[in-house]
C-alpha cells in the first residue's frame, strides 16, 4: 500500500509539465472545392509580436475547406466594414472578406473586433467584439475562426476545442492535452509504463484513462483543473476502456472481475458498479450514443469481432456490422447519425463510418495500421492514429473522406487521440 | 495482502527456530521432478511443515514443492511462456505439460499465487487487444483449474499489445508477443 501511495505522489509531481514538441498539422488531401477568403491584417495588429489573423488563417486553411486570397494592392487595407470595397476583393476571386481592429484599452487589455462580409451576396455575416489580454490572443483567433467557419459552412467550428493523446518516447509515456491545432501541448500524466484510452468528460473538466503502472490495467479519472487523480476502477483482473455517459455522472468500463471482459456502468467517483451485460465472449470498447440511451461496443459473441448496440433500458442487443471479419473500436458520432470504427480488410486496418439509417459503410482511410478513431464535436472530422514508417502519428480525415490531414510530431510516437468537447 | 504478511511472519518465526538449516534447496539438485520431492526432505528434515529453507511455500504438511523449483532451469516450472496463434486463445497441446506443472505447484502450495499476464501482437485495436490478451490469460487459468489449482490462487490480467517483448513488425516478433506469462507472487 505505501508503495502505491508513493507512486501516486510521484505522479502529482510530474503532472502538468510542458510536453516535448508540438504537433504540426499538414493537409495531405483537400476537398473538391474550397471557399476563397481574404483575411486583411487587423488595424494595429503589428503592435504585438503574436497577431490574431495568422491564427485565424491557419485554422481555416488547415480545415481544408478554405483557401486564402491575398489582399495585396488594396491600399489602404480596410479595417472597418464600411471601408471595404467588395469589388476589389471580388476582382481577386474572394467570396468572403474578414476585416478588424485591435485597440489597446486603458487597463492594458485589448478590444478585438472583426467583421465577416459575403462578397458575393454583398452582406455582412457577422461582427463580434472581444475584450481580451494578450495571453488570450491565440484563443481569440480560434474563436474568430469558429465564427467564420460556422457562418460559411453551416457547421460548428471546432478550432477552440482541445485534443488529448498519448506519446511514447523510449520507455516514457505521457498523456498530453493540446489545442486542436496542436498548440499549447501540456503533459498531464507521465509514466514509465504504458498509458492508453484517454476519454474526456462531456464538460471537458476531467479525463479518464488507463494506466499499466501497477502491472495491470487500472482506470483513473484526473481533474484538468487540479491535476489530481483518483482510481475509477481497480478490481481483480483487468480494468479498461472508459467511456463517459453524456451526463458526465457515469462511465461505461470493461472489467474482468467476474470472468471474461464484460461491460459495467460505474459512477464517476468509482462507486455503484453495475454489470450491463452477460456474454460468454469479449464485450469491450463501449461508446455512448449522444442521447445516452444506448452503448455501442465490440464483441466476439458471433465468432468474429463485430460492433453491437446495447439499448440500456431494455437490455436489447443488436448487431451493427456485418461485412468483414473484424470491425472494432466504435465511436458514436455526436450528430446521432452513426459511428466511426476500425475495419480490417485483408491485412490492413482502416477507419470507416457507418450510417444507422442506411447501414451504409464508407471507408475513409487506406491504412495500413489505422486505429483509435475519435470524432470532433461537429461530426465533421475524425482524428485517428496511424503508422508512418516505424513511427506512430496522428492523422485527420473529414467524415466524407475528402480532406486528409497529418499531425506531425517532431520526436515521439503519438497515438490514442481523443477529441475534447466544445468549450462551454 | 494480509495473508501474505501472515505467511511471511510465520516463515520468519520458523526460520528463526532452525537457523542452521538455511541451505537453499536448489543446492541439493533434487528439484527436477517436483511432485517426487517434498520440501522437508530436501532441506535435511528441518520440520514436517513443508517450509523449505529457500522461501515461503506455506504448503500443507508434506505436500509442498519448493519454490526454488520455480527458478531451477532444469525444472519445467522455470518455463513461464505460453504461446498462441494469431487471433487464437486456445492453449496449444505442446504447452499443456507446462501449464499442468504450474497448476500442480499451486495445488501443492495452497498459499502460492500466480498472475497470468496476457499479451498480443501489434495488429488490431489497443482495447480490443487488451480483451484478447485477457482471453488468453483466462484460457491458461481454466486449464490450471482443471489440473487442481484454485480460483483464488490465480489472477488474470492483460497488457494487450502495450508491452511487446519484441518491437519488430514481422511474424517472428508477432509470434513472440502472442503470449501469456506465468508470474509467481514475489517475482
Amino acid at each position: 500500500m505505501p508503495r502505491l501511495f508513493l507512486a501516486a505522489l510521484a505522479f502529482m509531481i510530474l503532472a502538468v509539465a510542458p510536453a516535448h514538441g508540438q504537433l504540426t498539422i499538414e493537409i495531405v488531401g483537400g476537398a473538391g472545392s474550397t471557399i476563397p477568403i481574404a483575411i486583411v491584417p487587423f488595424e494595429n495588429e503589428g503592435t504585438w509580436p503574436l497577431g490574431i489573423t495568422g491564427i485565424v488563417a491557419g485554422d481555416l486553411t488547415r480545415s481544408g475547406l478554405f483557401r486564402q486570397v491575398s489582399d495585396a494592392g488594396i491600399v489602404p487595407p480596410p479595417t472597418r466594414a464600411e471601408d471595404v470595397r467588395l469589388g476589389d476583393f471580388r476582382a481577386r476571386g474572394a467570396d468572403a472578406v474578414v476585416v478588424g481592429s485591435m485597440r489597446p484599452m486603458a487597463d492594458g487589455r485589448v478590444d478585438v473586433r472583426f467583421t465577416l462580409l459575403d462578397a458575393v451576396k454583398q452582406v455582412q455575416l457577422a461582427s463580434v467584439s472581444y475584450i481580451v489580454t494578450q495571453a488570450q490572443f491565440r484563443a481569440t483567433g480560434h474563436k474568430i475562426a469558429d465564427v467564420i467557419y460556422e457562418k460559411l459552412t453551416g457547421d460548428l467550428g471546432v478550432f477552440s476545442t482541445r485534443i488529448a493523446y498519448i506519446t511514447k518516447q523510449g520507455n516514457r509515456f505521457e498523456l498530453v492535452v493540446a489545442d486542436a491545432d496542436g498548440g499549447n501541448p501540456q503533459a498531464i500524466v507521465g509514466s514509465n509504463e504504458p498509458l492508453l484510452s484517454p476519454a474526456w468528460s462531456p464538460d471537458g473538466s476531467r479525463i479518464a484513462y488507463v494506466s499499466l503502472e501497477s502491472k495491470k490495467p487500472v482506470v483513473y479519472v484526473q481533474s484538468m483543473a487540479t491535476g489530481q487523480r483518483q482510481v475509477l476502477a481497480n478490481f481483480r483482473g483487468s480494468n479498461s476502456a472508459p467511456a463517459w455517459a453524456p451526463d458526465g455522472r457515469r462511465l461505461a468500463v470493461t472489467l474482468t472481475k467476474d470472468g471474461g471482459s464484460q461491460l459495467f456502468l460505474i459512477n464517476a467517483d468509482g462507486s455503484g458498479v453495475q454489470r450491463l451485460l452477460s456474454s460468454g465472449g469479449i464485450d469491450t470498447e463501449p461508446s455512448f450514443t449522444p442521447d445516452g440511451r444506448a452503448i455501442l461496443f465490440s464483441s466476439d459473441r458471433g465468432g468474429s469481432p463485430q460492433i453491437y448496440r446495447l439499448t440500456i433500458a431494455s437490455g436489447a442487443v443488436e448487431r451493427m456490422t456485418f461485412d468483414g471479419s473484424y470491425n472494432v473500436s466504435p465511436n458514436a458520432t455526436p450528430d446521432g447519425k452513426g459511428f466511426v470504427f476500425v475495419r480490417r480488410d485483408g491485412g490492413r486496418f482502416l477507419i470507416a463510418i457507418q450510417d444507422y439509417a442506411t447501414r451504409q459503410v464508407q471507408v475513409l482511410t487506406s491504412g495500413p495500421l489505422d486505429e483509435s478513431p475519435s470524432i470532433a464535436p461537429n461530426s465533421k472530422l475524425i482524428i485517428y492514429a496511424a503508422q508512418q514508417g516505424p513511427r506512430g502519428i496522428l492523422a485527420g480525415v473529414s467524415s466524407d473522406g475528402r480532406i486528409k490531414q497529418r499531425l506531425v510530431s517532431p520526436a515521439a510516437d503519438v497515438r490514442e487521440p481523443a477529441w475534447g468537447p466544445l468549450p462551454r | 495482502m494480509r495473508k501474505w504478511i501472515i505467511a511471511a511472519l510465520m516463515f520468519a518465526a520458523m526460520a528463526g527456530c532452525s537457523s542452521t538449516e538455511e541451505k537453499p534447496a536448489e543446492d541439493t539438485g533434487a528439484a527436477t521432478t517436483p511432485p517426487a520431492t517434498t520440501g522437508g526432505a530436501t532441506t535435511g528434515g528441518a520440520t514436517t511443515s513443508g517450509v523449505t529453507g529457500s522461501g515461503v511455500t506455506g504448503a500443507q504438511a508434506g505436500g509442498g514443492i519448493p519454490s526454488s523449483a520455480l527458478k531451477d532451469p532444469r525444472n519445467i516450472l522455470s518455463r513461464r511462456n505460453v504461446y498462441f496463434d494469431y487471433d487464437q486463445f486456445t492453449v496449444k497441446e505442446e504447452f499443456r505439460p507446462l501449464v499442468e506443472a504450474h497448476a500442480k505447484y499451486l495445488q501443492a502450495n495452497r498459499s502460492a499465487r500466480v498472475i497470468l499476464q496476457g499479451n498480443t501482437d501489434e495488429r488490431g485495436a489497443r482495447e480490443y487487444n487488451i480483451a484478447l490478451g485477457q482471453k488468453r490469460a483466462d484460457a491458461v487459468k481454466n486449464m490450471m483449474l482443471l489440473y487442481g489449482a484454485t480460483e483464488v490462487q490465480i489472477e488474470t490480467v492483460s497488457f494487450g499489445k502495450e508491452k511487446p517483448r519484441r518491437e519488430g513488425h514481422d511474424e517472428t516478433s508477432w509470434a513472440e508477443n502472442r503470449r501469456v506469462d506465468i508470474v509467481h507472487s514475489g517475482e
